[in-house]
């Protein structure tokens, strides 16, 4: 068995297995907290309604903040948009998620998706710059920040490299890149990038919460 | 045909104009991405070789590789290597049988000690003391120690050779292994492919005679002048990748329109070999532009590398009641965490 058997075969199943596992352990785990009960008259019934558009809203930045947030906002939106576009508009990438779902859609032009692959790249360590220089982020950020832009951008690095078949022969390039996939799968539920799956229940219950006592959110 | 003669000598006899010749010299330096001035250097030192003894061992295989090399278009480069080597054994090919056959090779062995190329195609069976193939009372495995002794080198030709092939292909009933797996002490050179590229053992061989040595090779022992490039790097249809053009079956607009096979589990990416470049039957054509996706025949445990026909982007994740079982396996360790997440508050409020 070669790396990339390796990397398509069992690195593959067990990564998926504790990817799973463990979105569905803290997923059920945080669904089923107690939560605090609320006394209070509620000023509106439509806290569905209230859910969802917090969750719209808050993807948008608010005016009142822009001139103090706009690089890291116009990072983080570069950033999440290119991943996106990379992940779901590759083909091979799409060919991978129709294999397991079942599902799929028509792909980018390769080039294009590479192009956006470096574009993405660069917004990550801009993103990464910030964190380190920014007085206050620094102090804020720990292992899971730093692991976790770790494990983002090596996928998106190894990939590239892949494409253009930089440092070693494409099908280790390739391993390497699948590889570097399966450490996030792993890494995914744990660290901080559950935020991807958590931010439409935290805003959500938050949205609901403000909408259920008549606040703005 | 006196060995002693040149090749040169030889050629001249056949009725083998010196343009046709130059023009071989000069194809195959081309071929095995030489500088172009070599080619009159190549056409010097080949007229002035002397036709090196071959024994050429067949074990567990199919023919094809054989077959490969002779039933190709004729008059052709490769047709040149019967004119380029003294072919002294080959169970196919040599009209001698039984005794004398064996006899021929024993022969070859003794006058060209030292000297004598071995090709060999087909795997060789080790398991149960290589029992499951033998040739004249011969298990393959004694028969190739015993060729390999004054062999000056070796070309395993065919994947089954190089790699094992398809009779190691999982479970491996023989216990088939490489030339590479028995032999290591001698030069070894492999032109994997099933079949191979008919050209690329010409290319070797030529190369053996002009410099006498064997060309650069790359980690797999293969001649990086053939299979220095993947298929899909130098595939007529890599535009239509860059593009997202996929056909999605072999019948629809993509494929009549002759667009990329990548969907359709081409291997093309993770095969290394010339055969888009080369191409086969005379440079007619080569699998992909026959309209089916390469299926990477040229490396390693190509037969175990899991469908011809799923994309390489896929894997093999398991089945779908695997993943529900690790939902559920993980539901119920939230919901444990979430319990006694509740007890402890409920403890908590009890204590105020």
């Amino acid at each position: 068995m070669d790396l990339l058997d390796f990397a398509r075969g069992p690195a593959l199943q067990w990564s998926l297995y504790i990817l799973v596992i463990g979105v569905a352990w803290r997923l059920i785990g945080v669904l089923l907290l107690r939560r605090k009960a609320d006394h209070s008259e509620p000023r509106s019934t439509a806290t569905a309604r209230g859910a969802l558009f917090t969750i719209w809203r808050r993807m948008w930045p608010r005016k009142e903040f822009q001139a103090r947030t706009v690089y890291g906002q116009t990072v983080g939106y570069v950033f999440h948009i290119g991943l996106a576009l990379v992940v779901f508009g590759f083909v091979p990438h799409i060919l991978f998620i129709k294999d397991l779902t079942g599902l799929s859609w028509p792909g980018l032009p390769s080039n294009v998706v590479y192009l956006i692959g470096v574009v993405t790249l660069a917004a990550l360590i801009l993103a990464l710059v910030r964190r380190m220089t920014h007085p206050v982020l620094r102090l804020l950020s720990n292992f899971d920040d730093y692991f976790s832009w770790i494990v983002t951008t090596l996928p998106v690095l190894t990939g590239l490299l892949a494409v253009a078949h930089l440092g070693a022969r494409y099908e280790t390039l390739l391993a390497i890149h699948i590889l570097s996939v399966e450490l996030l799968f792993v890494w995914f539920p744990f660290g901080k990038l559950m935020h991807a799956i958590l931010f439409a229940f935290s805003r959500g219950s938050t949205g609901a919460l403000f909408a259920r006592r008549g606040a703005s959110t | 045909m006196a060995k002693s003669a040149t090749l040169g000598e030889m050629l001249a006899q056949r009725g083998i104009s010196r343009r046709s010749f130059m023009k071989f010299c000069a194809a195959t330096a081309s071929l095995m991405a030489l500088p172009p001035g070599m080619a009159p250097g190549m056409a010097a030192a080949l007229a002035q070789a002397k036709r090196p003894s071959v024994i050429w061992l067949s074990f567990q295989e199919c023919t094809g590789c054989t077959e490969s090399l002779t039933r190709s278009h004729s008059p052709t480069l490769e047709g040149m290597i019967f004119d380029l080597i003294s072919l002294d054994y080959h169970h196919t090919l040599q009209a001698a049988a039984g005794f004398q056959a064996e006899e021929a090779r024993e022969h070859a062995m003794k006058e060209f000690d030292g000297q004598y190329l071995l090709v060999v195609d087909g795997s060789i069976p080790v398991a149960d003391d290589g029992i499951y193939s033998t040739i004249a009372g011969i298990s393959n495995k004694d028969m190739l120690i015993e060729s390999a002794q004054g062999a000056a080198a070796i070309i395993a030709v065919g994947t089954c050779a190089a790699f094992g092939g398809i009779p190691k292909a999982n479970p491996n009933p023989t216990g088939a292994v490489a030339v590479s797996d028995l032999i290591k002490d001698k030069p070894i050179v492999n032109v994997s492919g099933c079949p191979p590229i008919p050209v690329v053992i010409t290319g070797v061989l030529a190369h053996f005679l002009t410099f006498g040595s064997l060309p650069a090779l790359d980690h797999l022992g293969r001649p990086k002048a053939f299979f220095g490039e993947s298929i899909h790097d130098r595939c007529y249809r890599r535009p239509f990748y860059d593009q997202g053009k996929f056909a999605k079956t072999f019948d629809d607009e993509g494929a009549r329109n002759g667009w990329c096979l990548y969907e359709l589990g081409c291997k093309g990416p993770t095969t290394y070999n010339a055969c888009a470049t080369v191409k086969w039957n005379a440079g007619t054509s080569f699998p992909i532009e026959s309209g089916h996706g390469c299926l990477g025949c040229s490396e390693p445990d190509f037969w175990d590398k899991g469908s011809f026909y799923r994309p390489l982007s896929t894997g093999e994740w398991g089945t779908g009641a695997g993943i529900a079982a690790a939902v559920a396996a993980g539901a119920a360790i939230g919901a444990g965490a979430a319990l006694m997440s509740r007890r402890r508050q409920e403890a908590i409020a009890k204590e105020k």
